[in-house]
Order: C-alpha cells, then structure tokens, then sequence
C-alpha cells in the first residue's frame, strides 16, 4: 500500500477480532509470534472490541460508525493496524472511509487507518518480506480461500508461500476452494438451512483431498466449518492458518476435545 | 409473473431438499463456472474491455435521455414504431392492442426477461391468444407450467428426464431420454408455429441508438426464426439496453458470451432494424420496439444506478452459492441470484422482498465476475441500510444489535461480559471441546455444534503476560 521504507522495527497494534479473542486466543498468540519474530514490536490496546462489521452488514450504519471512531482511535496511533483475519481488516480498509462519507476530519483519519491495516499474513509477507517460518506440522492440510481475505485483500499465495515452510506439511489444495463456506457472519443462524449445504459442498470437497487437517484465515469460517466437522463425527482438524505457522497447533483444535 | 419473493424461506428450504433440482444444479453450475474461467483467461483484453464496458454503461446512463431519443428517431426512421411503457400494466396494454390490429391468433416468443416482468404470456393468453415459447429452455418452462429460473438458461434447474417426459407428455411421441433426439423434436414441433404466427415477440439484449437497430444474441436460432418470419415483430426490452455505436456494441459482444456462457461468441448475433423493406426476401411487415421503465428511470441518479449497467450475462448467479444451493424459483421473481435480489426489491418495492438482499453472505464472487463491474454485493448492503432506516429489521435483531452496541461501546463493560460469556460456554463444554446445543440459540446449533472457547479472552491473557495496557 504504502511506498515509505519499512522502519526496522514497526510498531504494530494486534487487532484482536472478537471471535478471536472470546473463542481462540492461540490464535492471537500465534499472530504476535509470527509478528515480533518479523521484527516487529507488537502492542494490543485494550480499548478495542469489535470492527462494527455486524453493524454494517445489518444495515445498522450508526453503530458501526461509533465503533469505526474507536477502532480509528484506539489504533491511529501505530505504524500499521495487522489482524489474523481478512474480513475485519477489510472492513477497516474498505468500508471506514466509506462510513465518514460526510465528515471530512473522521474521513481523513478514517482513510489514514485504511492505509496501513492488513491481513495478519499478507502484512508478513508483502510488507515485511518474510519468506518462510521456523515451524513443524506433521499432516496433510487443505486451505480454505475465506472470501474478504481473497477478494478485497488479496490473500491468496501468501498463506500457501508459508505454509509451504512448514516442516513435514504436505498441501493438498481443494476444489472450489474460492467458493464461500457459507458462515457469512448473521447469514449462517438468519438462513441455517443454506448456510449448512454451502459448509457441506465446502466440506466434500475438503474431504476429496485427503487431508487431515482444514486450515484458514478467519475464525468466522473456522467455527462453521468445525462445527459441522464435529457434528458430523468427522475426525478433520481445523486450525487457524497462524497457529501452525507460529507452531501453536500443538493443543486441540477448533472443537476438539482436551487431550 | 407471480410474486413470491416473500416465501423466500419456506421456498428456499424446499429447493435444498428437492433431489430433482439438486441433480440439476451440481450437473450445470460447474460448467458455467469452468467454462467463464477459460474463456477470461484466453482473452488477455479481457479485464480491459470489462472497465469499458463499464464506462459506456456509465456515458449512456448520464445520457440516457438523449440515447433514446436518438435510437427512437432511428428506430422511426427505419419504419418502425417505438412505444414507452411506464411499467407493465401500460406495457401489456401496448402489446395487446398491436396483437389485436394484427388480428393474430398465434403468437411465437423467443426468450426474454422483460416479458416476464410484463407478465406477458398471462396477458395474452387471457385473451386467448396462442402463445408459443420458442426458445428451447423457455418451451420446456411453458410446458411444465413454471417460470423461468434462471436469465439464460430458463430451465436449468429440469433434469433431463423430466424433460423427456414433459415431451412425451405434450407431443404424444414415444419418450426419448437422447439428449439429441429430445432436441430434435422439439424443433420438429416448433418449425411449423414460426410459420403460422402472425406475431412474433422477441427479447432485445441491445438497443443500437446510431442505427436504430435492436440486436439479440442467442445460441437456437429460434430468436431469428420469430422475427423474420412473423408478419409482426415486436421487440420487448428494457429502457437502459440502449448503447450508442455499433463501435460500444462491439465490446459487449466479446464478453457477454464470455461472461455467460463461456462461448467466445453466441451462435447467433442478430440485427432487427425496421420492417422488411421493399426488395428484402424476408422480415416483419411491422416492427415495434416496447421499452420498459417499470422503476428504472427512478434508480438513476441515485446509489443503484450501477444496477442499470446490467447486460443480464447470468455470471453473478452462476457463480453465487447460495443461487447454486437453492436455484433461482426460490428468489420468487423474474430476476434471481444476486442482481435479482438487487432488482426485485427496487423494482417491486421493499414490501415482500425483505430476504433477498438478506440471503447472501457478501462474499464477492459475482462482483469479481461481473463483465460491468457492478458493486452487487454494496448495493446488496446498501438495501440492508434502507431496510434498516425504514424499520423492516425484525424487531429481536434490533433487540440485539442496540445491545451489541451499547457493550461493544464501552471496552470494559465488552471485555467484562466476554470474560464471564467464556467461562460459562467452556464450564458448560466441560472439557469435551464443543456444545451439541445453547440456551438462547440464535440458530447455529441446528446444523452444527459451537467450537468451545477455551475459558479465557485472549485480551485478558495478553494483559497477565505482557502486561499492555
């Protein structure tokens, strides 16, 4: 995004998605890891709580006005706002500007936000250069493309460049892996019935792999493809793409029991 | 056409238990999807010519009264005849009283979508008109007594055998299950209506403002055979096809085909202007052109002007998964998948039509295949926002987003609740990693268990670590 020299050492703020930091905290683990082992110093405010993406998506603009100006506010002050997810960041990248349409100071700090808010792995790799990581995971794993890091991101080879670092991980891509699992945020519990055939074509064609393990880069998704994995009985492991890059995967994954 | 957009659920559910249709939807939708891909990526303008078309779209548009009324003098210029209808009750009328001077009994139609929006085949028939469908899709359609579900290929959620026993029904001929032999008879029926009707309406994919002429693309044939050999034609299209070059028309036609069907180009590309003139071996002694408004004229100038840039090339619908779950029926209008669920409430109005911008997880696909750059899922959004400011949000979602809001505004309130909701799902896990079902289920137990939170915020073990503030 921006043409600036990277400083040697950028101070990151961790925007902590609230699915994230109610249901997955390795996964925020994993992504300051993989931030400080970038070189980055990395800082978590503790005034955040939520994108506003519910609001936006509700038709709620107000709402998700008041919490654009304090995301804006809590995170204006660092050199760049990363988070593991493509969907909140696009909503800091995309829609904030958007939503000061009419307020030309808020649109400013709106659009100066945008400018530096990434995607956790596109951050490390197109803006910090990182090539690979220092991690192991042993399975066979397929990714999930989650829609807002793919289409309004851009996130697409950055996962794979490094999982393919990952020691004794094999990759093994899915059909239709661009295609939307069907969580799409209130649309899985206001319309469960189509959400459950999109997880379930996603599913299949997960499963035609081979792989054992389902990875991906937005919780949202994660949660709804887990929980139809362990409804079904299905023994697939799912994990954020940070945690095995980070070598958090180690514990149960998304939905499993504690070992 | 019926309007059943608002049992949009109910229908909707149906269609994901319906083996038939099903079948239907997992044998085409790849297809289209693959076929698109190719047809892109073998063109390297591609990109290219999309932001063109997009331009032109957007000249036309802020022009648009002026393109019609340089098509129209073209249009008369030629010996033809144009006629604006408000919406599709003038529309019917209009075409009523033609059928009426033409003293016609029978009535060919190659495909088209602003007739359905007309309810125009109701009308006629009313009158007792014989109406025949021409195109192949459409006729399959006419005679399952059903609507169209989907913008080119009508008939797209029909399986083959039910094909076969539609014609074995209505021709009385032994049932065939050849996909060539079904099409052949088909065309043996059709051949002698073309002959014998006196009118002949077909759709218009674009209205040509320097010459005056109306053009459709088709892969049958069947468009060509209405038109030319009726003693009346009678072109129905919608107010915002009008472009204005044969030059423009150029850059459509590379990727409306691309777009819809894969197919570099249509079979056949077919130019109406005016009637037959005097030498020509054949054509309409008539030629009228029936432009619709019905609520177009009203989206321009405002946010959903983009939606006039429509070419209706299907992509967005072929590559939507919850079209390819459900199919287009379930949508309950003309129009289906995303740029339906953009159109239907606009055109029919915010009452009814509360799950179609609804039903969509904005994932983006169809924006990224659109060949005019149309911001679906935005405007989808957008139609939220209106649903929102006029209070249709059901009352149990307000409920929930203004208490969202108000502990999502206060960080300590927000990470207080948060702390205590994870204690409780993971106390309530108890160590099995996942909850089978949750009080106050909003809906997400039904098909899937809930992951379990591992019993504390990642906020609140960063602070004990690290120590930030």
């Amino acid at each position: 995004m921006s043409d600036t020299p990277i400083k040697p050492r950028p101070r990151v703020g961790l925007f902590a998605t609230c699915v994230m930091n109610a249901f997955r905290p390795s996964i925020g683990f994993a992504s300051a890891k993989l931030l400080e082992d970038a070189g980055c110093h990395v800082s978590v405010p503790a005034a955040q709580t939520c994108c506003g993406q519910p609001g936006l998506n509700s038709g709620d603009e107000d709402s998700a006005r008041a919490l654009a100006k304090q995301v804006i506010e809590a995170f204006e002050e660092f050199d760049y706002v990363v988070g593991p997810s493509g969907s909140c960041m696009a909503t800091i990248r995309h829609d904030y500007p958007n939503l000061f349409a009419d307020m030309a100071d808020w649109r400013k700090r709106a659009e100066a936000l945008a400018a530096k808010s990434y995607e956790l792995l596109s951050f490390l790799t197109d803006v910090m250069g990182v090539t690979e990581v220092d991690a192991e995971y042993k399975g066979t794993i397929t990714y999930h493309d989650s829609c807002s890091g793919l289409r309004s991101m851009g996130v697409k080879g950055q996962p794979r460049q490094l999982l393919g670092s990952v020691k004794g991980l094999t990759i093994k891509e899915m059909e239709d892996t661009d295609v939307c699992c069907g969580f799409g945020g209130t649309f899985c519990v206001k319309y469960p019935e189509i959400s459950e055939k999109m997880a379930d074509d996603k599913l299949a064609n997960a499963a035609a792999t081979g792989a054992d393990t389902l990875l991906g880069g937005d919780l949202g998704c994660l949660l709804h493809l887990a929980g139809r994995l362990r409804r079904k009985g299905s023994p697939v492991k799912v994990y954020h793409t940070a945690e095995v890059l980070a070598g958090l995967a180690d514990g149960p994954s998304l939905g499993e029991e504690n070992r | 056409m019926e309007f059943r957009s608002p049992e949009f659920k109910t229908r909707a559910v149906h269609a994901l238990h319906d083996a038939n249709l099903q079948k239907a939807l997992s044998n085409t939708k790849a297809g289209f999807v693959v076929k698109r891909a190719k047809a892109a990526e073998e063109m390297p303008e591609f990109e290219a010519l999309r932001d063109t078309a997009a331009e032109i779209k957007n000249h036309v548009l802020a022009n648009l009264d002026h393109y019609l009324e340089k098509y129209e003098a073209a249009v008369t210029a030629a010996g033809g005849h144009v006629h604006y209808a408000t919406d599709a009750e003038d529309a019917r009328r209009i075409i009523l009283g033609i059928c009426k001077k033409a003293n016609a009994k029978r009535i060919t139609k190659g495909k088209s979508m602003v007739s359905e929006e007309m309810s125009l085949n109701e009308a006629l028939i009313g009158e007792g008109y014989e109406v025949v469908e021409t195109d192949l899709g459409e006729y399959i359609i006419q005679l399952a007594d059903e609507p169209p579900s989907h913008i080119i290929a009508p008939a797209i959620h029909k399986t083959k055998d039910q094909v076969a026993d539609l014609f074995a029904a209505a021709h009385n001929k032994p049932r065939k299950t050849d996909r060539a032999e079904l099409v052949a008879e088909a065309r043996e029926v059709l051949r002698e209506k073309y002959f014998t009707a006196e009118v002949g309406i077909t759709g218009g994919n674009f209205l040509v403002a320097e010459t005056g002429s109306s053009v459709i693309v088709t892969n049958e044939g069947n468009g060509d055979l209405t038109q030319t050999l009726a003693k009346v034609h009678i072109v129905t299209s919608g107010i915002e096809r009008v472009i204005p070059s044969l030059d423009d028309l150029s850059v459509f036609l590379r990727i409306l085909a691309r777009s819809a069907t894969g197919q570099e180009t249509e079979s056949y590309t077919t130019f109406s202007t005016g009637p037959r003139r005097e030498g020509d071996i054949d054509g309409p002694e008539e030629y009228h052109v029936v432009l619709l408004d019905n609520g177009r004229s009203k989206m321009l100038g405002t946010r959903f002007q983009d939606m006039l840039r429509c070419i209706r090339c299907g992509a967005c619908m072929n590559h939507c998964p919850v079209y390819g779950s459900i199919g287009g029926h379930a949508y309950g209008w003309v129009y289906p998948g995303p740029m339906g669920s953009v159109l239907t409430p606009l055109i029919k109005g915010m009452d009814g039509t509360y799950d179609l911008p609804n039903a969509c997880t904005l994932n983006g696909r169809c924006k990224s295949v659109c060949p005019v750059r149309i911001p679906l899922p935005d405007l989808l959004r957008e139609i939220r926002h209106n649903q929102f400011r006029q209070d249709m949000t059901p009352k149990r979602q307000k409920q929930a987003l203004k208490l969202w809001r108000y502990v999502a505004e206060r960080p300590k309130l927000y990470h207080f609740a948060e702390r205590i909701g994870v204690r409780i799902l993971a106390s309530m896990a108890n160590g099995k990693g996942k909850l089978r079902s949750l009080p106050f289920d909003p809906g997400w137990t039904g098909a899937r268990d809930l992951p379990a939170p591992t019993g504390r915020t990642f906020l609140e073990l960063w602070q004990a670590k690290r120590g930030d503030k």
